[in-house]
């Protein structure tokens, strides 16, 4: 590709929400901290001094509020982009989430449209401990009416946040900030990366690893010590965790007929349940093992960096899962 | 907007509406006629018809559980609402909403809502939507007294204030959260207290009477329009059927006494006699309203229960855009 432009996963961010707000005349942003301080994470840098505080607008601490106005504002005809700083925060605005924004359209038969981007971080890694570093994704996406995506790349960032600000469908752009800092291709023009369309960033014949968000990194860097030792691992980005292409995870483990599904969520109750009942459901007879998974253990998140360390997944236990799955195969 | 013989009867002819539509509604209901849960306006159509004979259909509203009476002053037609608490396909919302999730867009009703104090922050998107536009419209959000403890309200009103939001928030004090009397679930008599601690205007006003709840609205409203932001109204009301149904479960949290007190202030048999008064509307006529909106409220059930059901095939259906 002759055009290697780079940004960071951040940057995109603000690259996205301006080019959102220039080609959507009803859009805004909303959010705390997000207009004159830039966004606590640099998200919206440079967005209030080029579109004027009635495109991106400062709130109270008022979750409930934001997304409220959200709603409000969507219903009526505007495509708000509003943004909870912390997905721990959803706890104070579930209602408005799971009651109003998810089941409007569908309570009102159809005739309520709801065009809000959420844009919010998950994640841990960097000692935010309990309340700042959760991986809440299972909630929402638990929650018929919503879209959820969780990119890992600047490119997906970018790509997705644009789709989801064209969609007429509450969409969560769920980001993690262990990411922030790193850089990728991303293209200065507008871009779309559809919802709902899981990538192969990996192929590979021994082994699928089904991953999201961050840990796509860590299965990557899984996949090259794996394959120091003869074993190709599959990398699958879901990107879109609702919808979810069940397809592509189907067709990789058609090819590998073994899979570990990664990510940083607690394992309990996570998405990688709902990925392996799936897969038992359309793949069964290809499966030469059983669906392994690797999560979080079931605590609240640590504060100390080494009980954080000692937390979070990494590419160390894939590799060994992977090769735990191997060896019982 | 001058209250001048047409407003009045205007006003009247909503609240009538109101008042027949709730009433054969609660008969259907105690007939098994109605699925689920029935939440009646009936006492309260002061409020909905005192504020909604200013609105029109690019004005918005949200609703509480308390919703038909909202729907039916904002221009709900009897047939599509019907069919939508049978459950039809017909109905407002093809039978995905219910009672409590009753709305139209078309005429800018943001729903019923099942969930007490979800409305006002939703009507300050509504109300950010007007203002972003730049229009000569308000955003009207209704909720009730047990709704004002909830922190939707507190996120809502600080919101509003802070924008300068084209709003309006109703409460309508019927003395009651559910089943609890006022005085058991907060330590204030006026709600409209609360307004100050967020730096718009609170005022009380007499819930059972249709002219002062158009006067204050009128004043609010110019308010809203001038860029001057949102007031909170205080209506004070009162439920003459149950929270749920019309008899409810035959609960003793309130007596037979308290009852007959507020029905003593029907606000419709005190605006009747007040047209009489006024030469307006003349007892006769008054009769004849009554009628021809029952005939109407009949035309609107025949529609309903001749109306198909929904076919299981759209159940599906409207979950994504």
């Amino acid at each position: 590709m002759a055009d290697e432009r780079e940004l960071t996963y951040i940057g995109a961010v603000a690259e996205a929400s301006r080019t959102v707000l220039l080609e959507q005349e009803n859009a805004f942003i909303a959010g705390e901290d997000v207009a004159g301080a830039g966004g606590v994470f640099g998200s919206y840098r440079g967005i209030l001094d080029e579109f004027g505080d009635q495109r991106i607008v400062d709130t109270p601490i008022s979750e409930e509020g934001i997304i409220g106005l959200g709603v409000g504002a969507a219903a009526t005809g505007l495509r708000p982009i509003v943004d909870i700083m912390f997905m721990d925060f959803m706890g104070e605005c579930m209602d408005e989430i799971a009651n109003q924004m998810a089941k409007m359209r569908y309570m009102f038969g159809g005739s309520a449209s709801l065009p809000i981007t959420v844009i919010t971080m998950s994640g841990g890694g960097i000692n935010m401990a309990a309340q700042h570093s959760q991986s809440l994704e299972a909630w929402i996406c638990h929650l018929p009416g919503l879209k959820v995506v969780a990119p890992a790349t600047p490119y997906d960032v970018k790509g997705l946040i644009i789709s989801a600000s064209r969609d007429d469908n509450p969409v969560f752009v769920v980001l993690n900030k262990l990411s922030l800092r790193n850089r990728g291709h991303v293209p200065e023009e507008s871009y779309t990366v559809p919802l709902g369309e899981a990538k192969v960033v990996r192929e590979g014949s021994d082994v699928s690893i089904v991953t999201y968000s961050r840990m796509v990194g860590e299965s990557l860097t899984a996949a090259n010590t794996l394959s120091e030792n003869g074993i190709e691992a599959e990398v699958l980005d879901l990107r879109s965790l609702q919808p979810m292409d069940t397809d592509a995870i189907v067709e990789s483990v058609k090819k590998t007929q073994r899979v570990v599904v990664v990510h940083e969520a607690v394992r309990f109750g996570g998405l990688g349940g709902e990925i392996a009942a799936q897969i038992q459901e359309d793949a069964f007879d290809y499966l030469d093992a059983p669906v392994a998974r690797v999560g979080a253990p079931f605590s609240p998140v640590p504060f100390s960096p080494v009980l954080e360390q000692a937390y979070i997944p990494n590419a160390g236990r894939i590799v060994t899962e992977v090769n735990e799955l191997l060896n019982a195969a | 907007m001058e209250l001048n013989n047409e407003t009045l009867l205007d006003i009247h002819r909503r609240m009538v509406r109101i008042r027949t539509f709730e009433t054969e509604a609660g008969r259907l209901a105690e007939a098994g006629k109605i699925p689920g849960a029935l939440h009646l306006y009936v006492g309260q159509e002061a409020v909905a018809s005192g504020i909604m004979s200013h609105l029109s259909n690019e004005d918005w509203i949200t609703s509480t559980h308390r919703g038909h009476g909202h729907l039916i002053a904002k221009g709900g037609e009897f047939g599509k609402m019907f069919a939508e608490l049978f459950g039809r396909a017909t109905g407002y919302c093809k039978g995905k909403g219910g009672s409590m999730h009753i709305s139209n867009m078309e005429l800018g009703m943001l729903g019923a809502n099942g969930i007490v104090g979800a409305g006002p922050p939703i009507a300050v998107g509504a109300a950010f939507s007007i203002k972003y536009r730049n229009t000569q419209n308000v955003a009207v959000t209704f909720f009730g007294d047990g709704a004002s403890n909830e922190g939707s309200f507190h996120e809502a009103a600080n919101m509003a204030a802070l924008y300068k939001l084209p709003m309006l928030f109703v409460c309508e004090n019927n003395g009651y959260g559910e089943y609890t009397p006022q005085a058991n679930h907060q330590a204030i008599v006026d709600v409209a207290d609360r307004a100050a601690g967020y730096g718009m205007p609170g005022v009380v006003v007499d819930g059972m009477d249709a002219v002062a709840v158009y006067e204050a609205a009128d004043a609010a409203i110019e308010r809203a329009k001038a860029g001057d932001g949102p007031s909170l109204l205080e209506c004070k009301t009162y439920r003459f059927f149950d929270h749920v149904g019309v008899r409810g479960m035959g609960l003793s949290y309130r007596t037979d006494e308290e009852l007959a007190e507020w029905q003593k202030r029907d606000p419709i048999h005190m605006f009747e006699s007040r047209l009489a008064e006024l030469d307006v509307l003349t007892k006769d006529a008054a009769v004849k309203v009554h009628e021809k909106v029952l005939a109407d409220v009949q035309a609107g059930i025949e529609f309903a229960e001749s109306s198909p059901m929904p076919d299981p095939a759209t159940l599906l259906e409207d979950v994504y855009a």
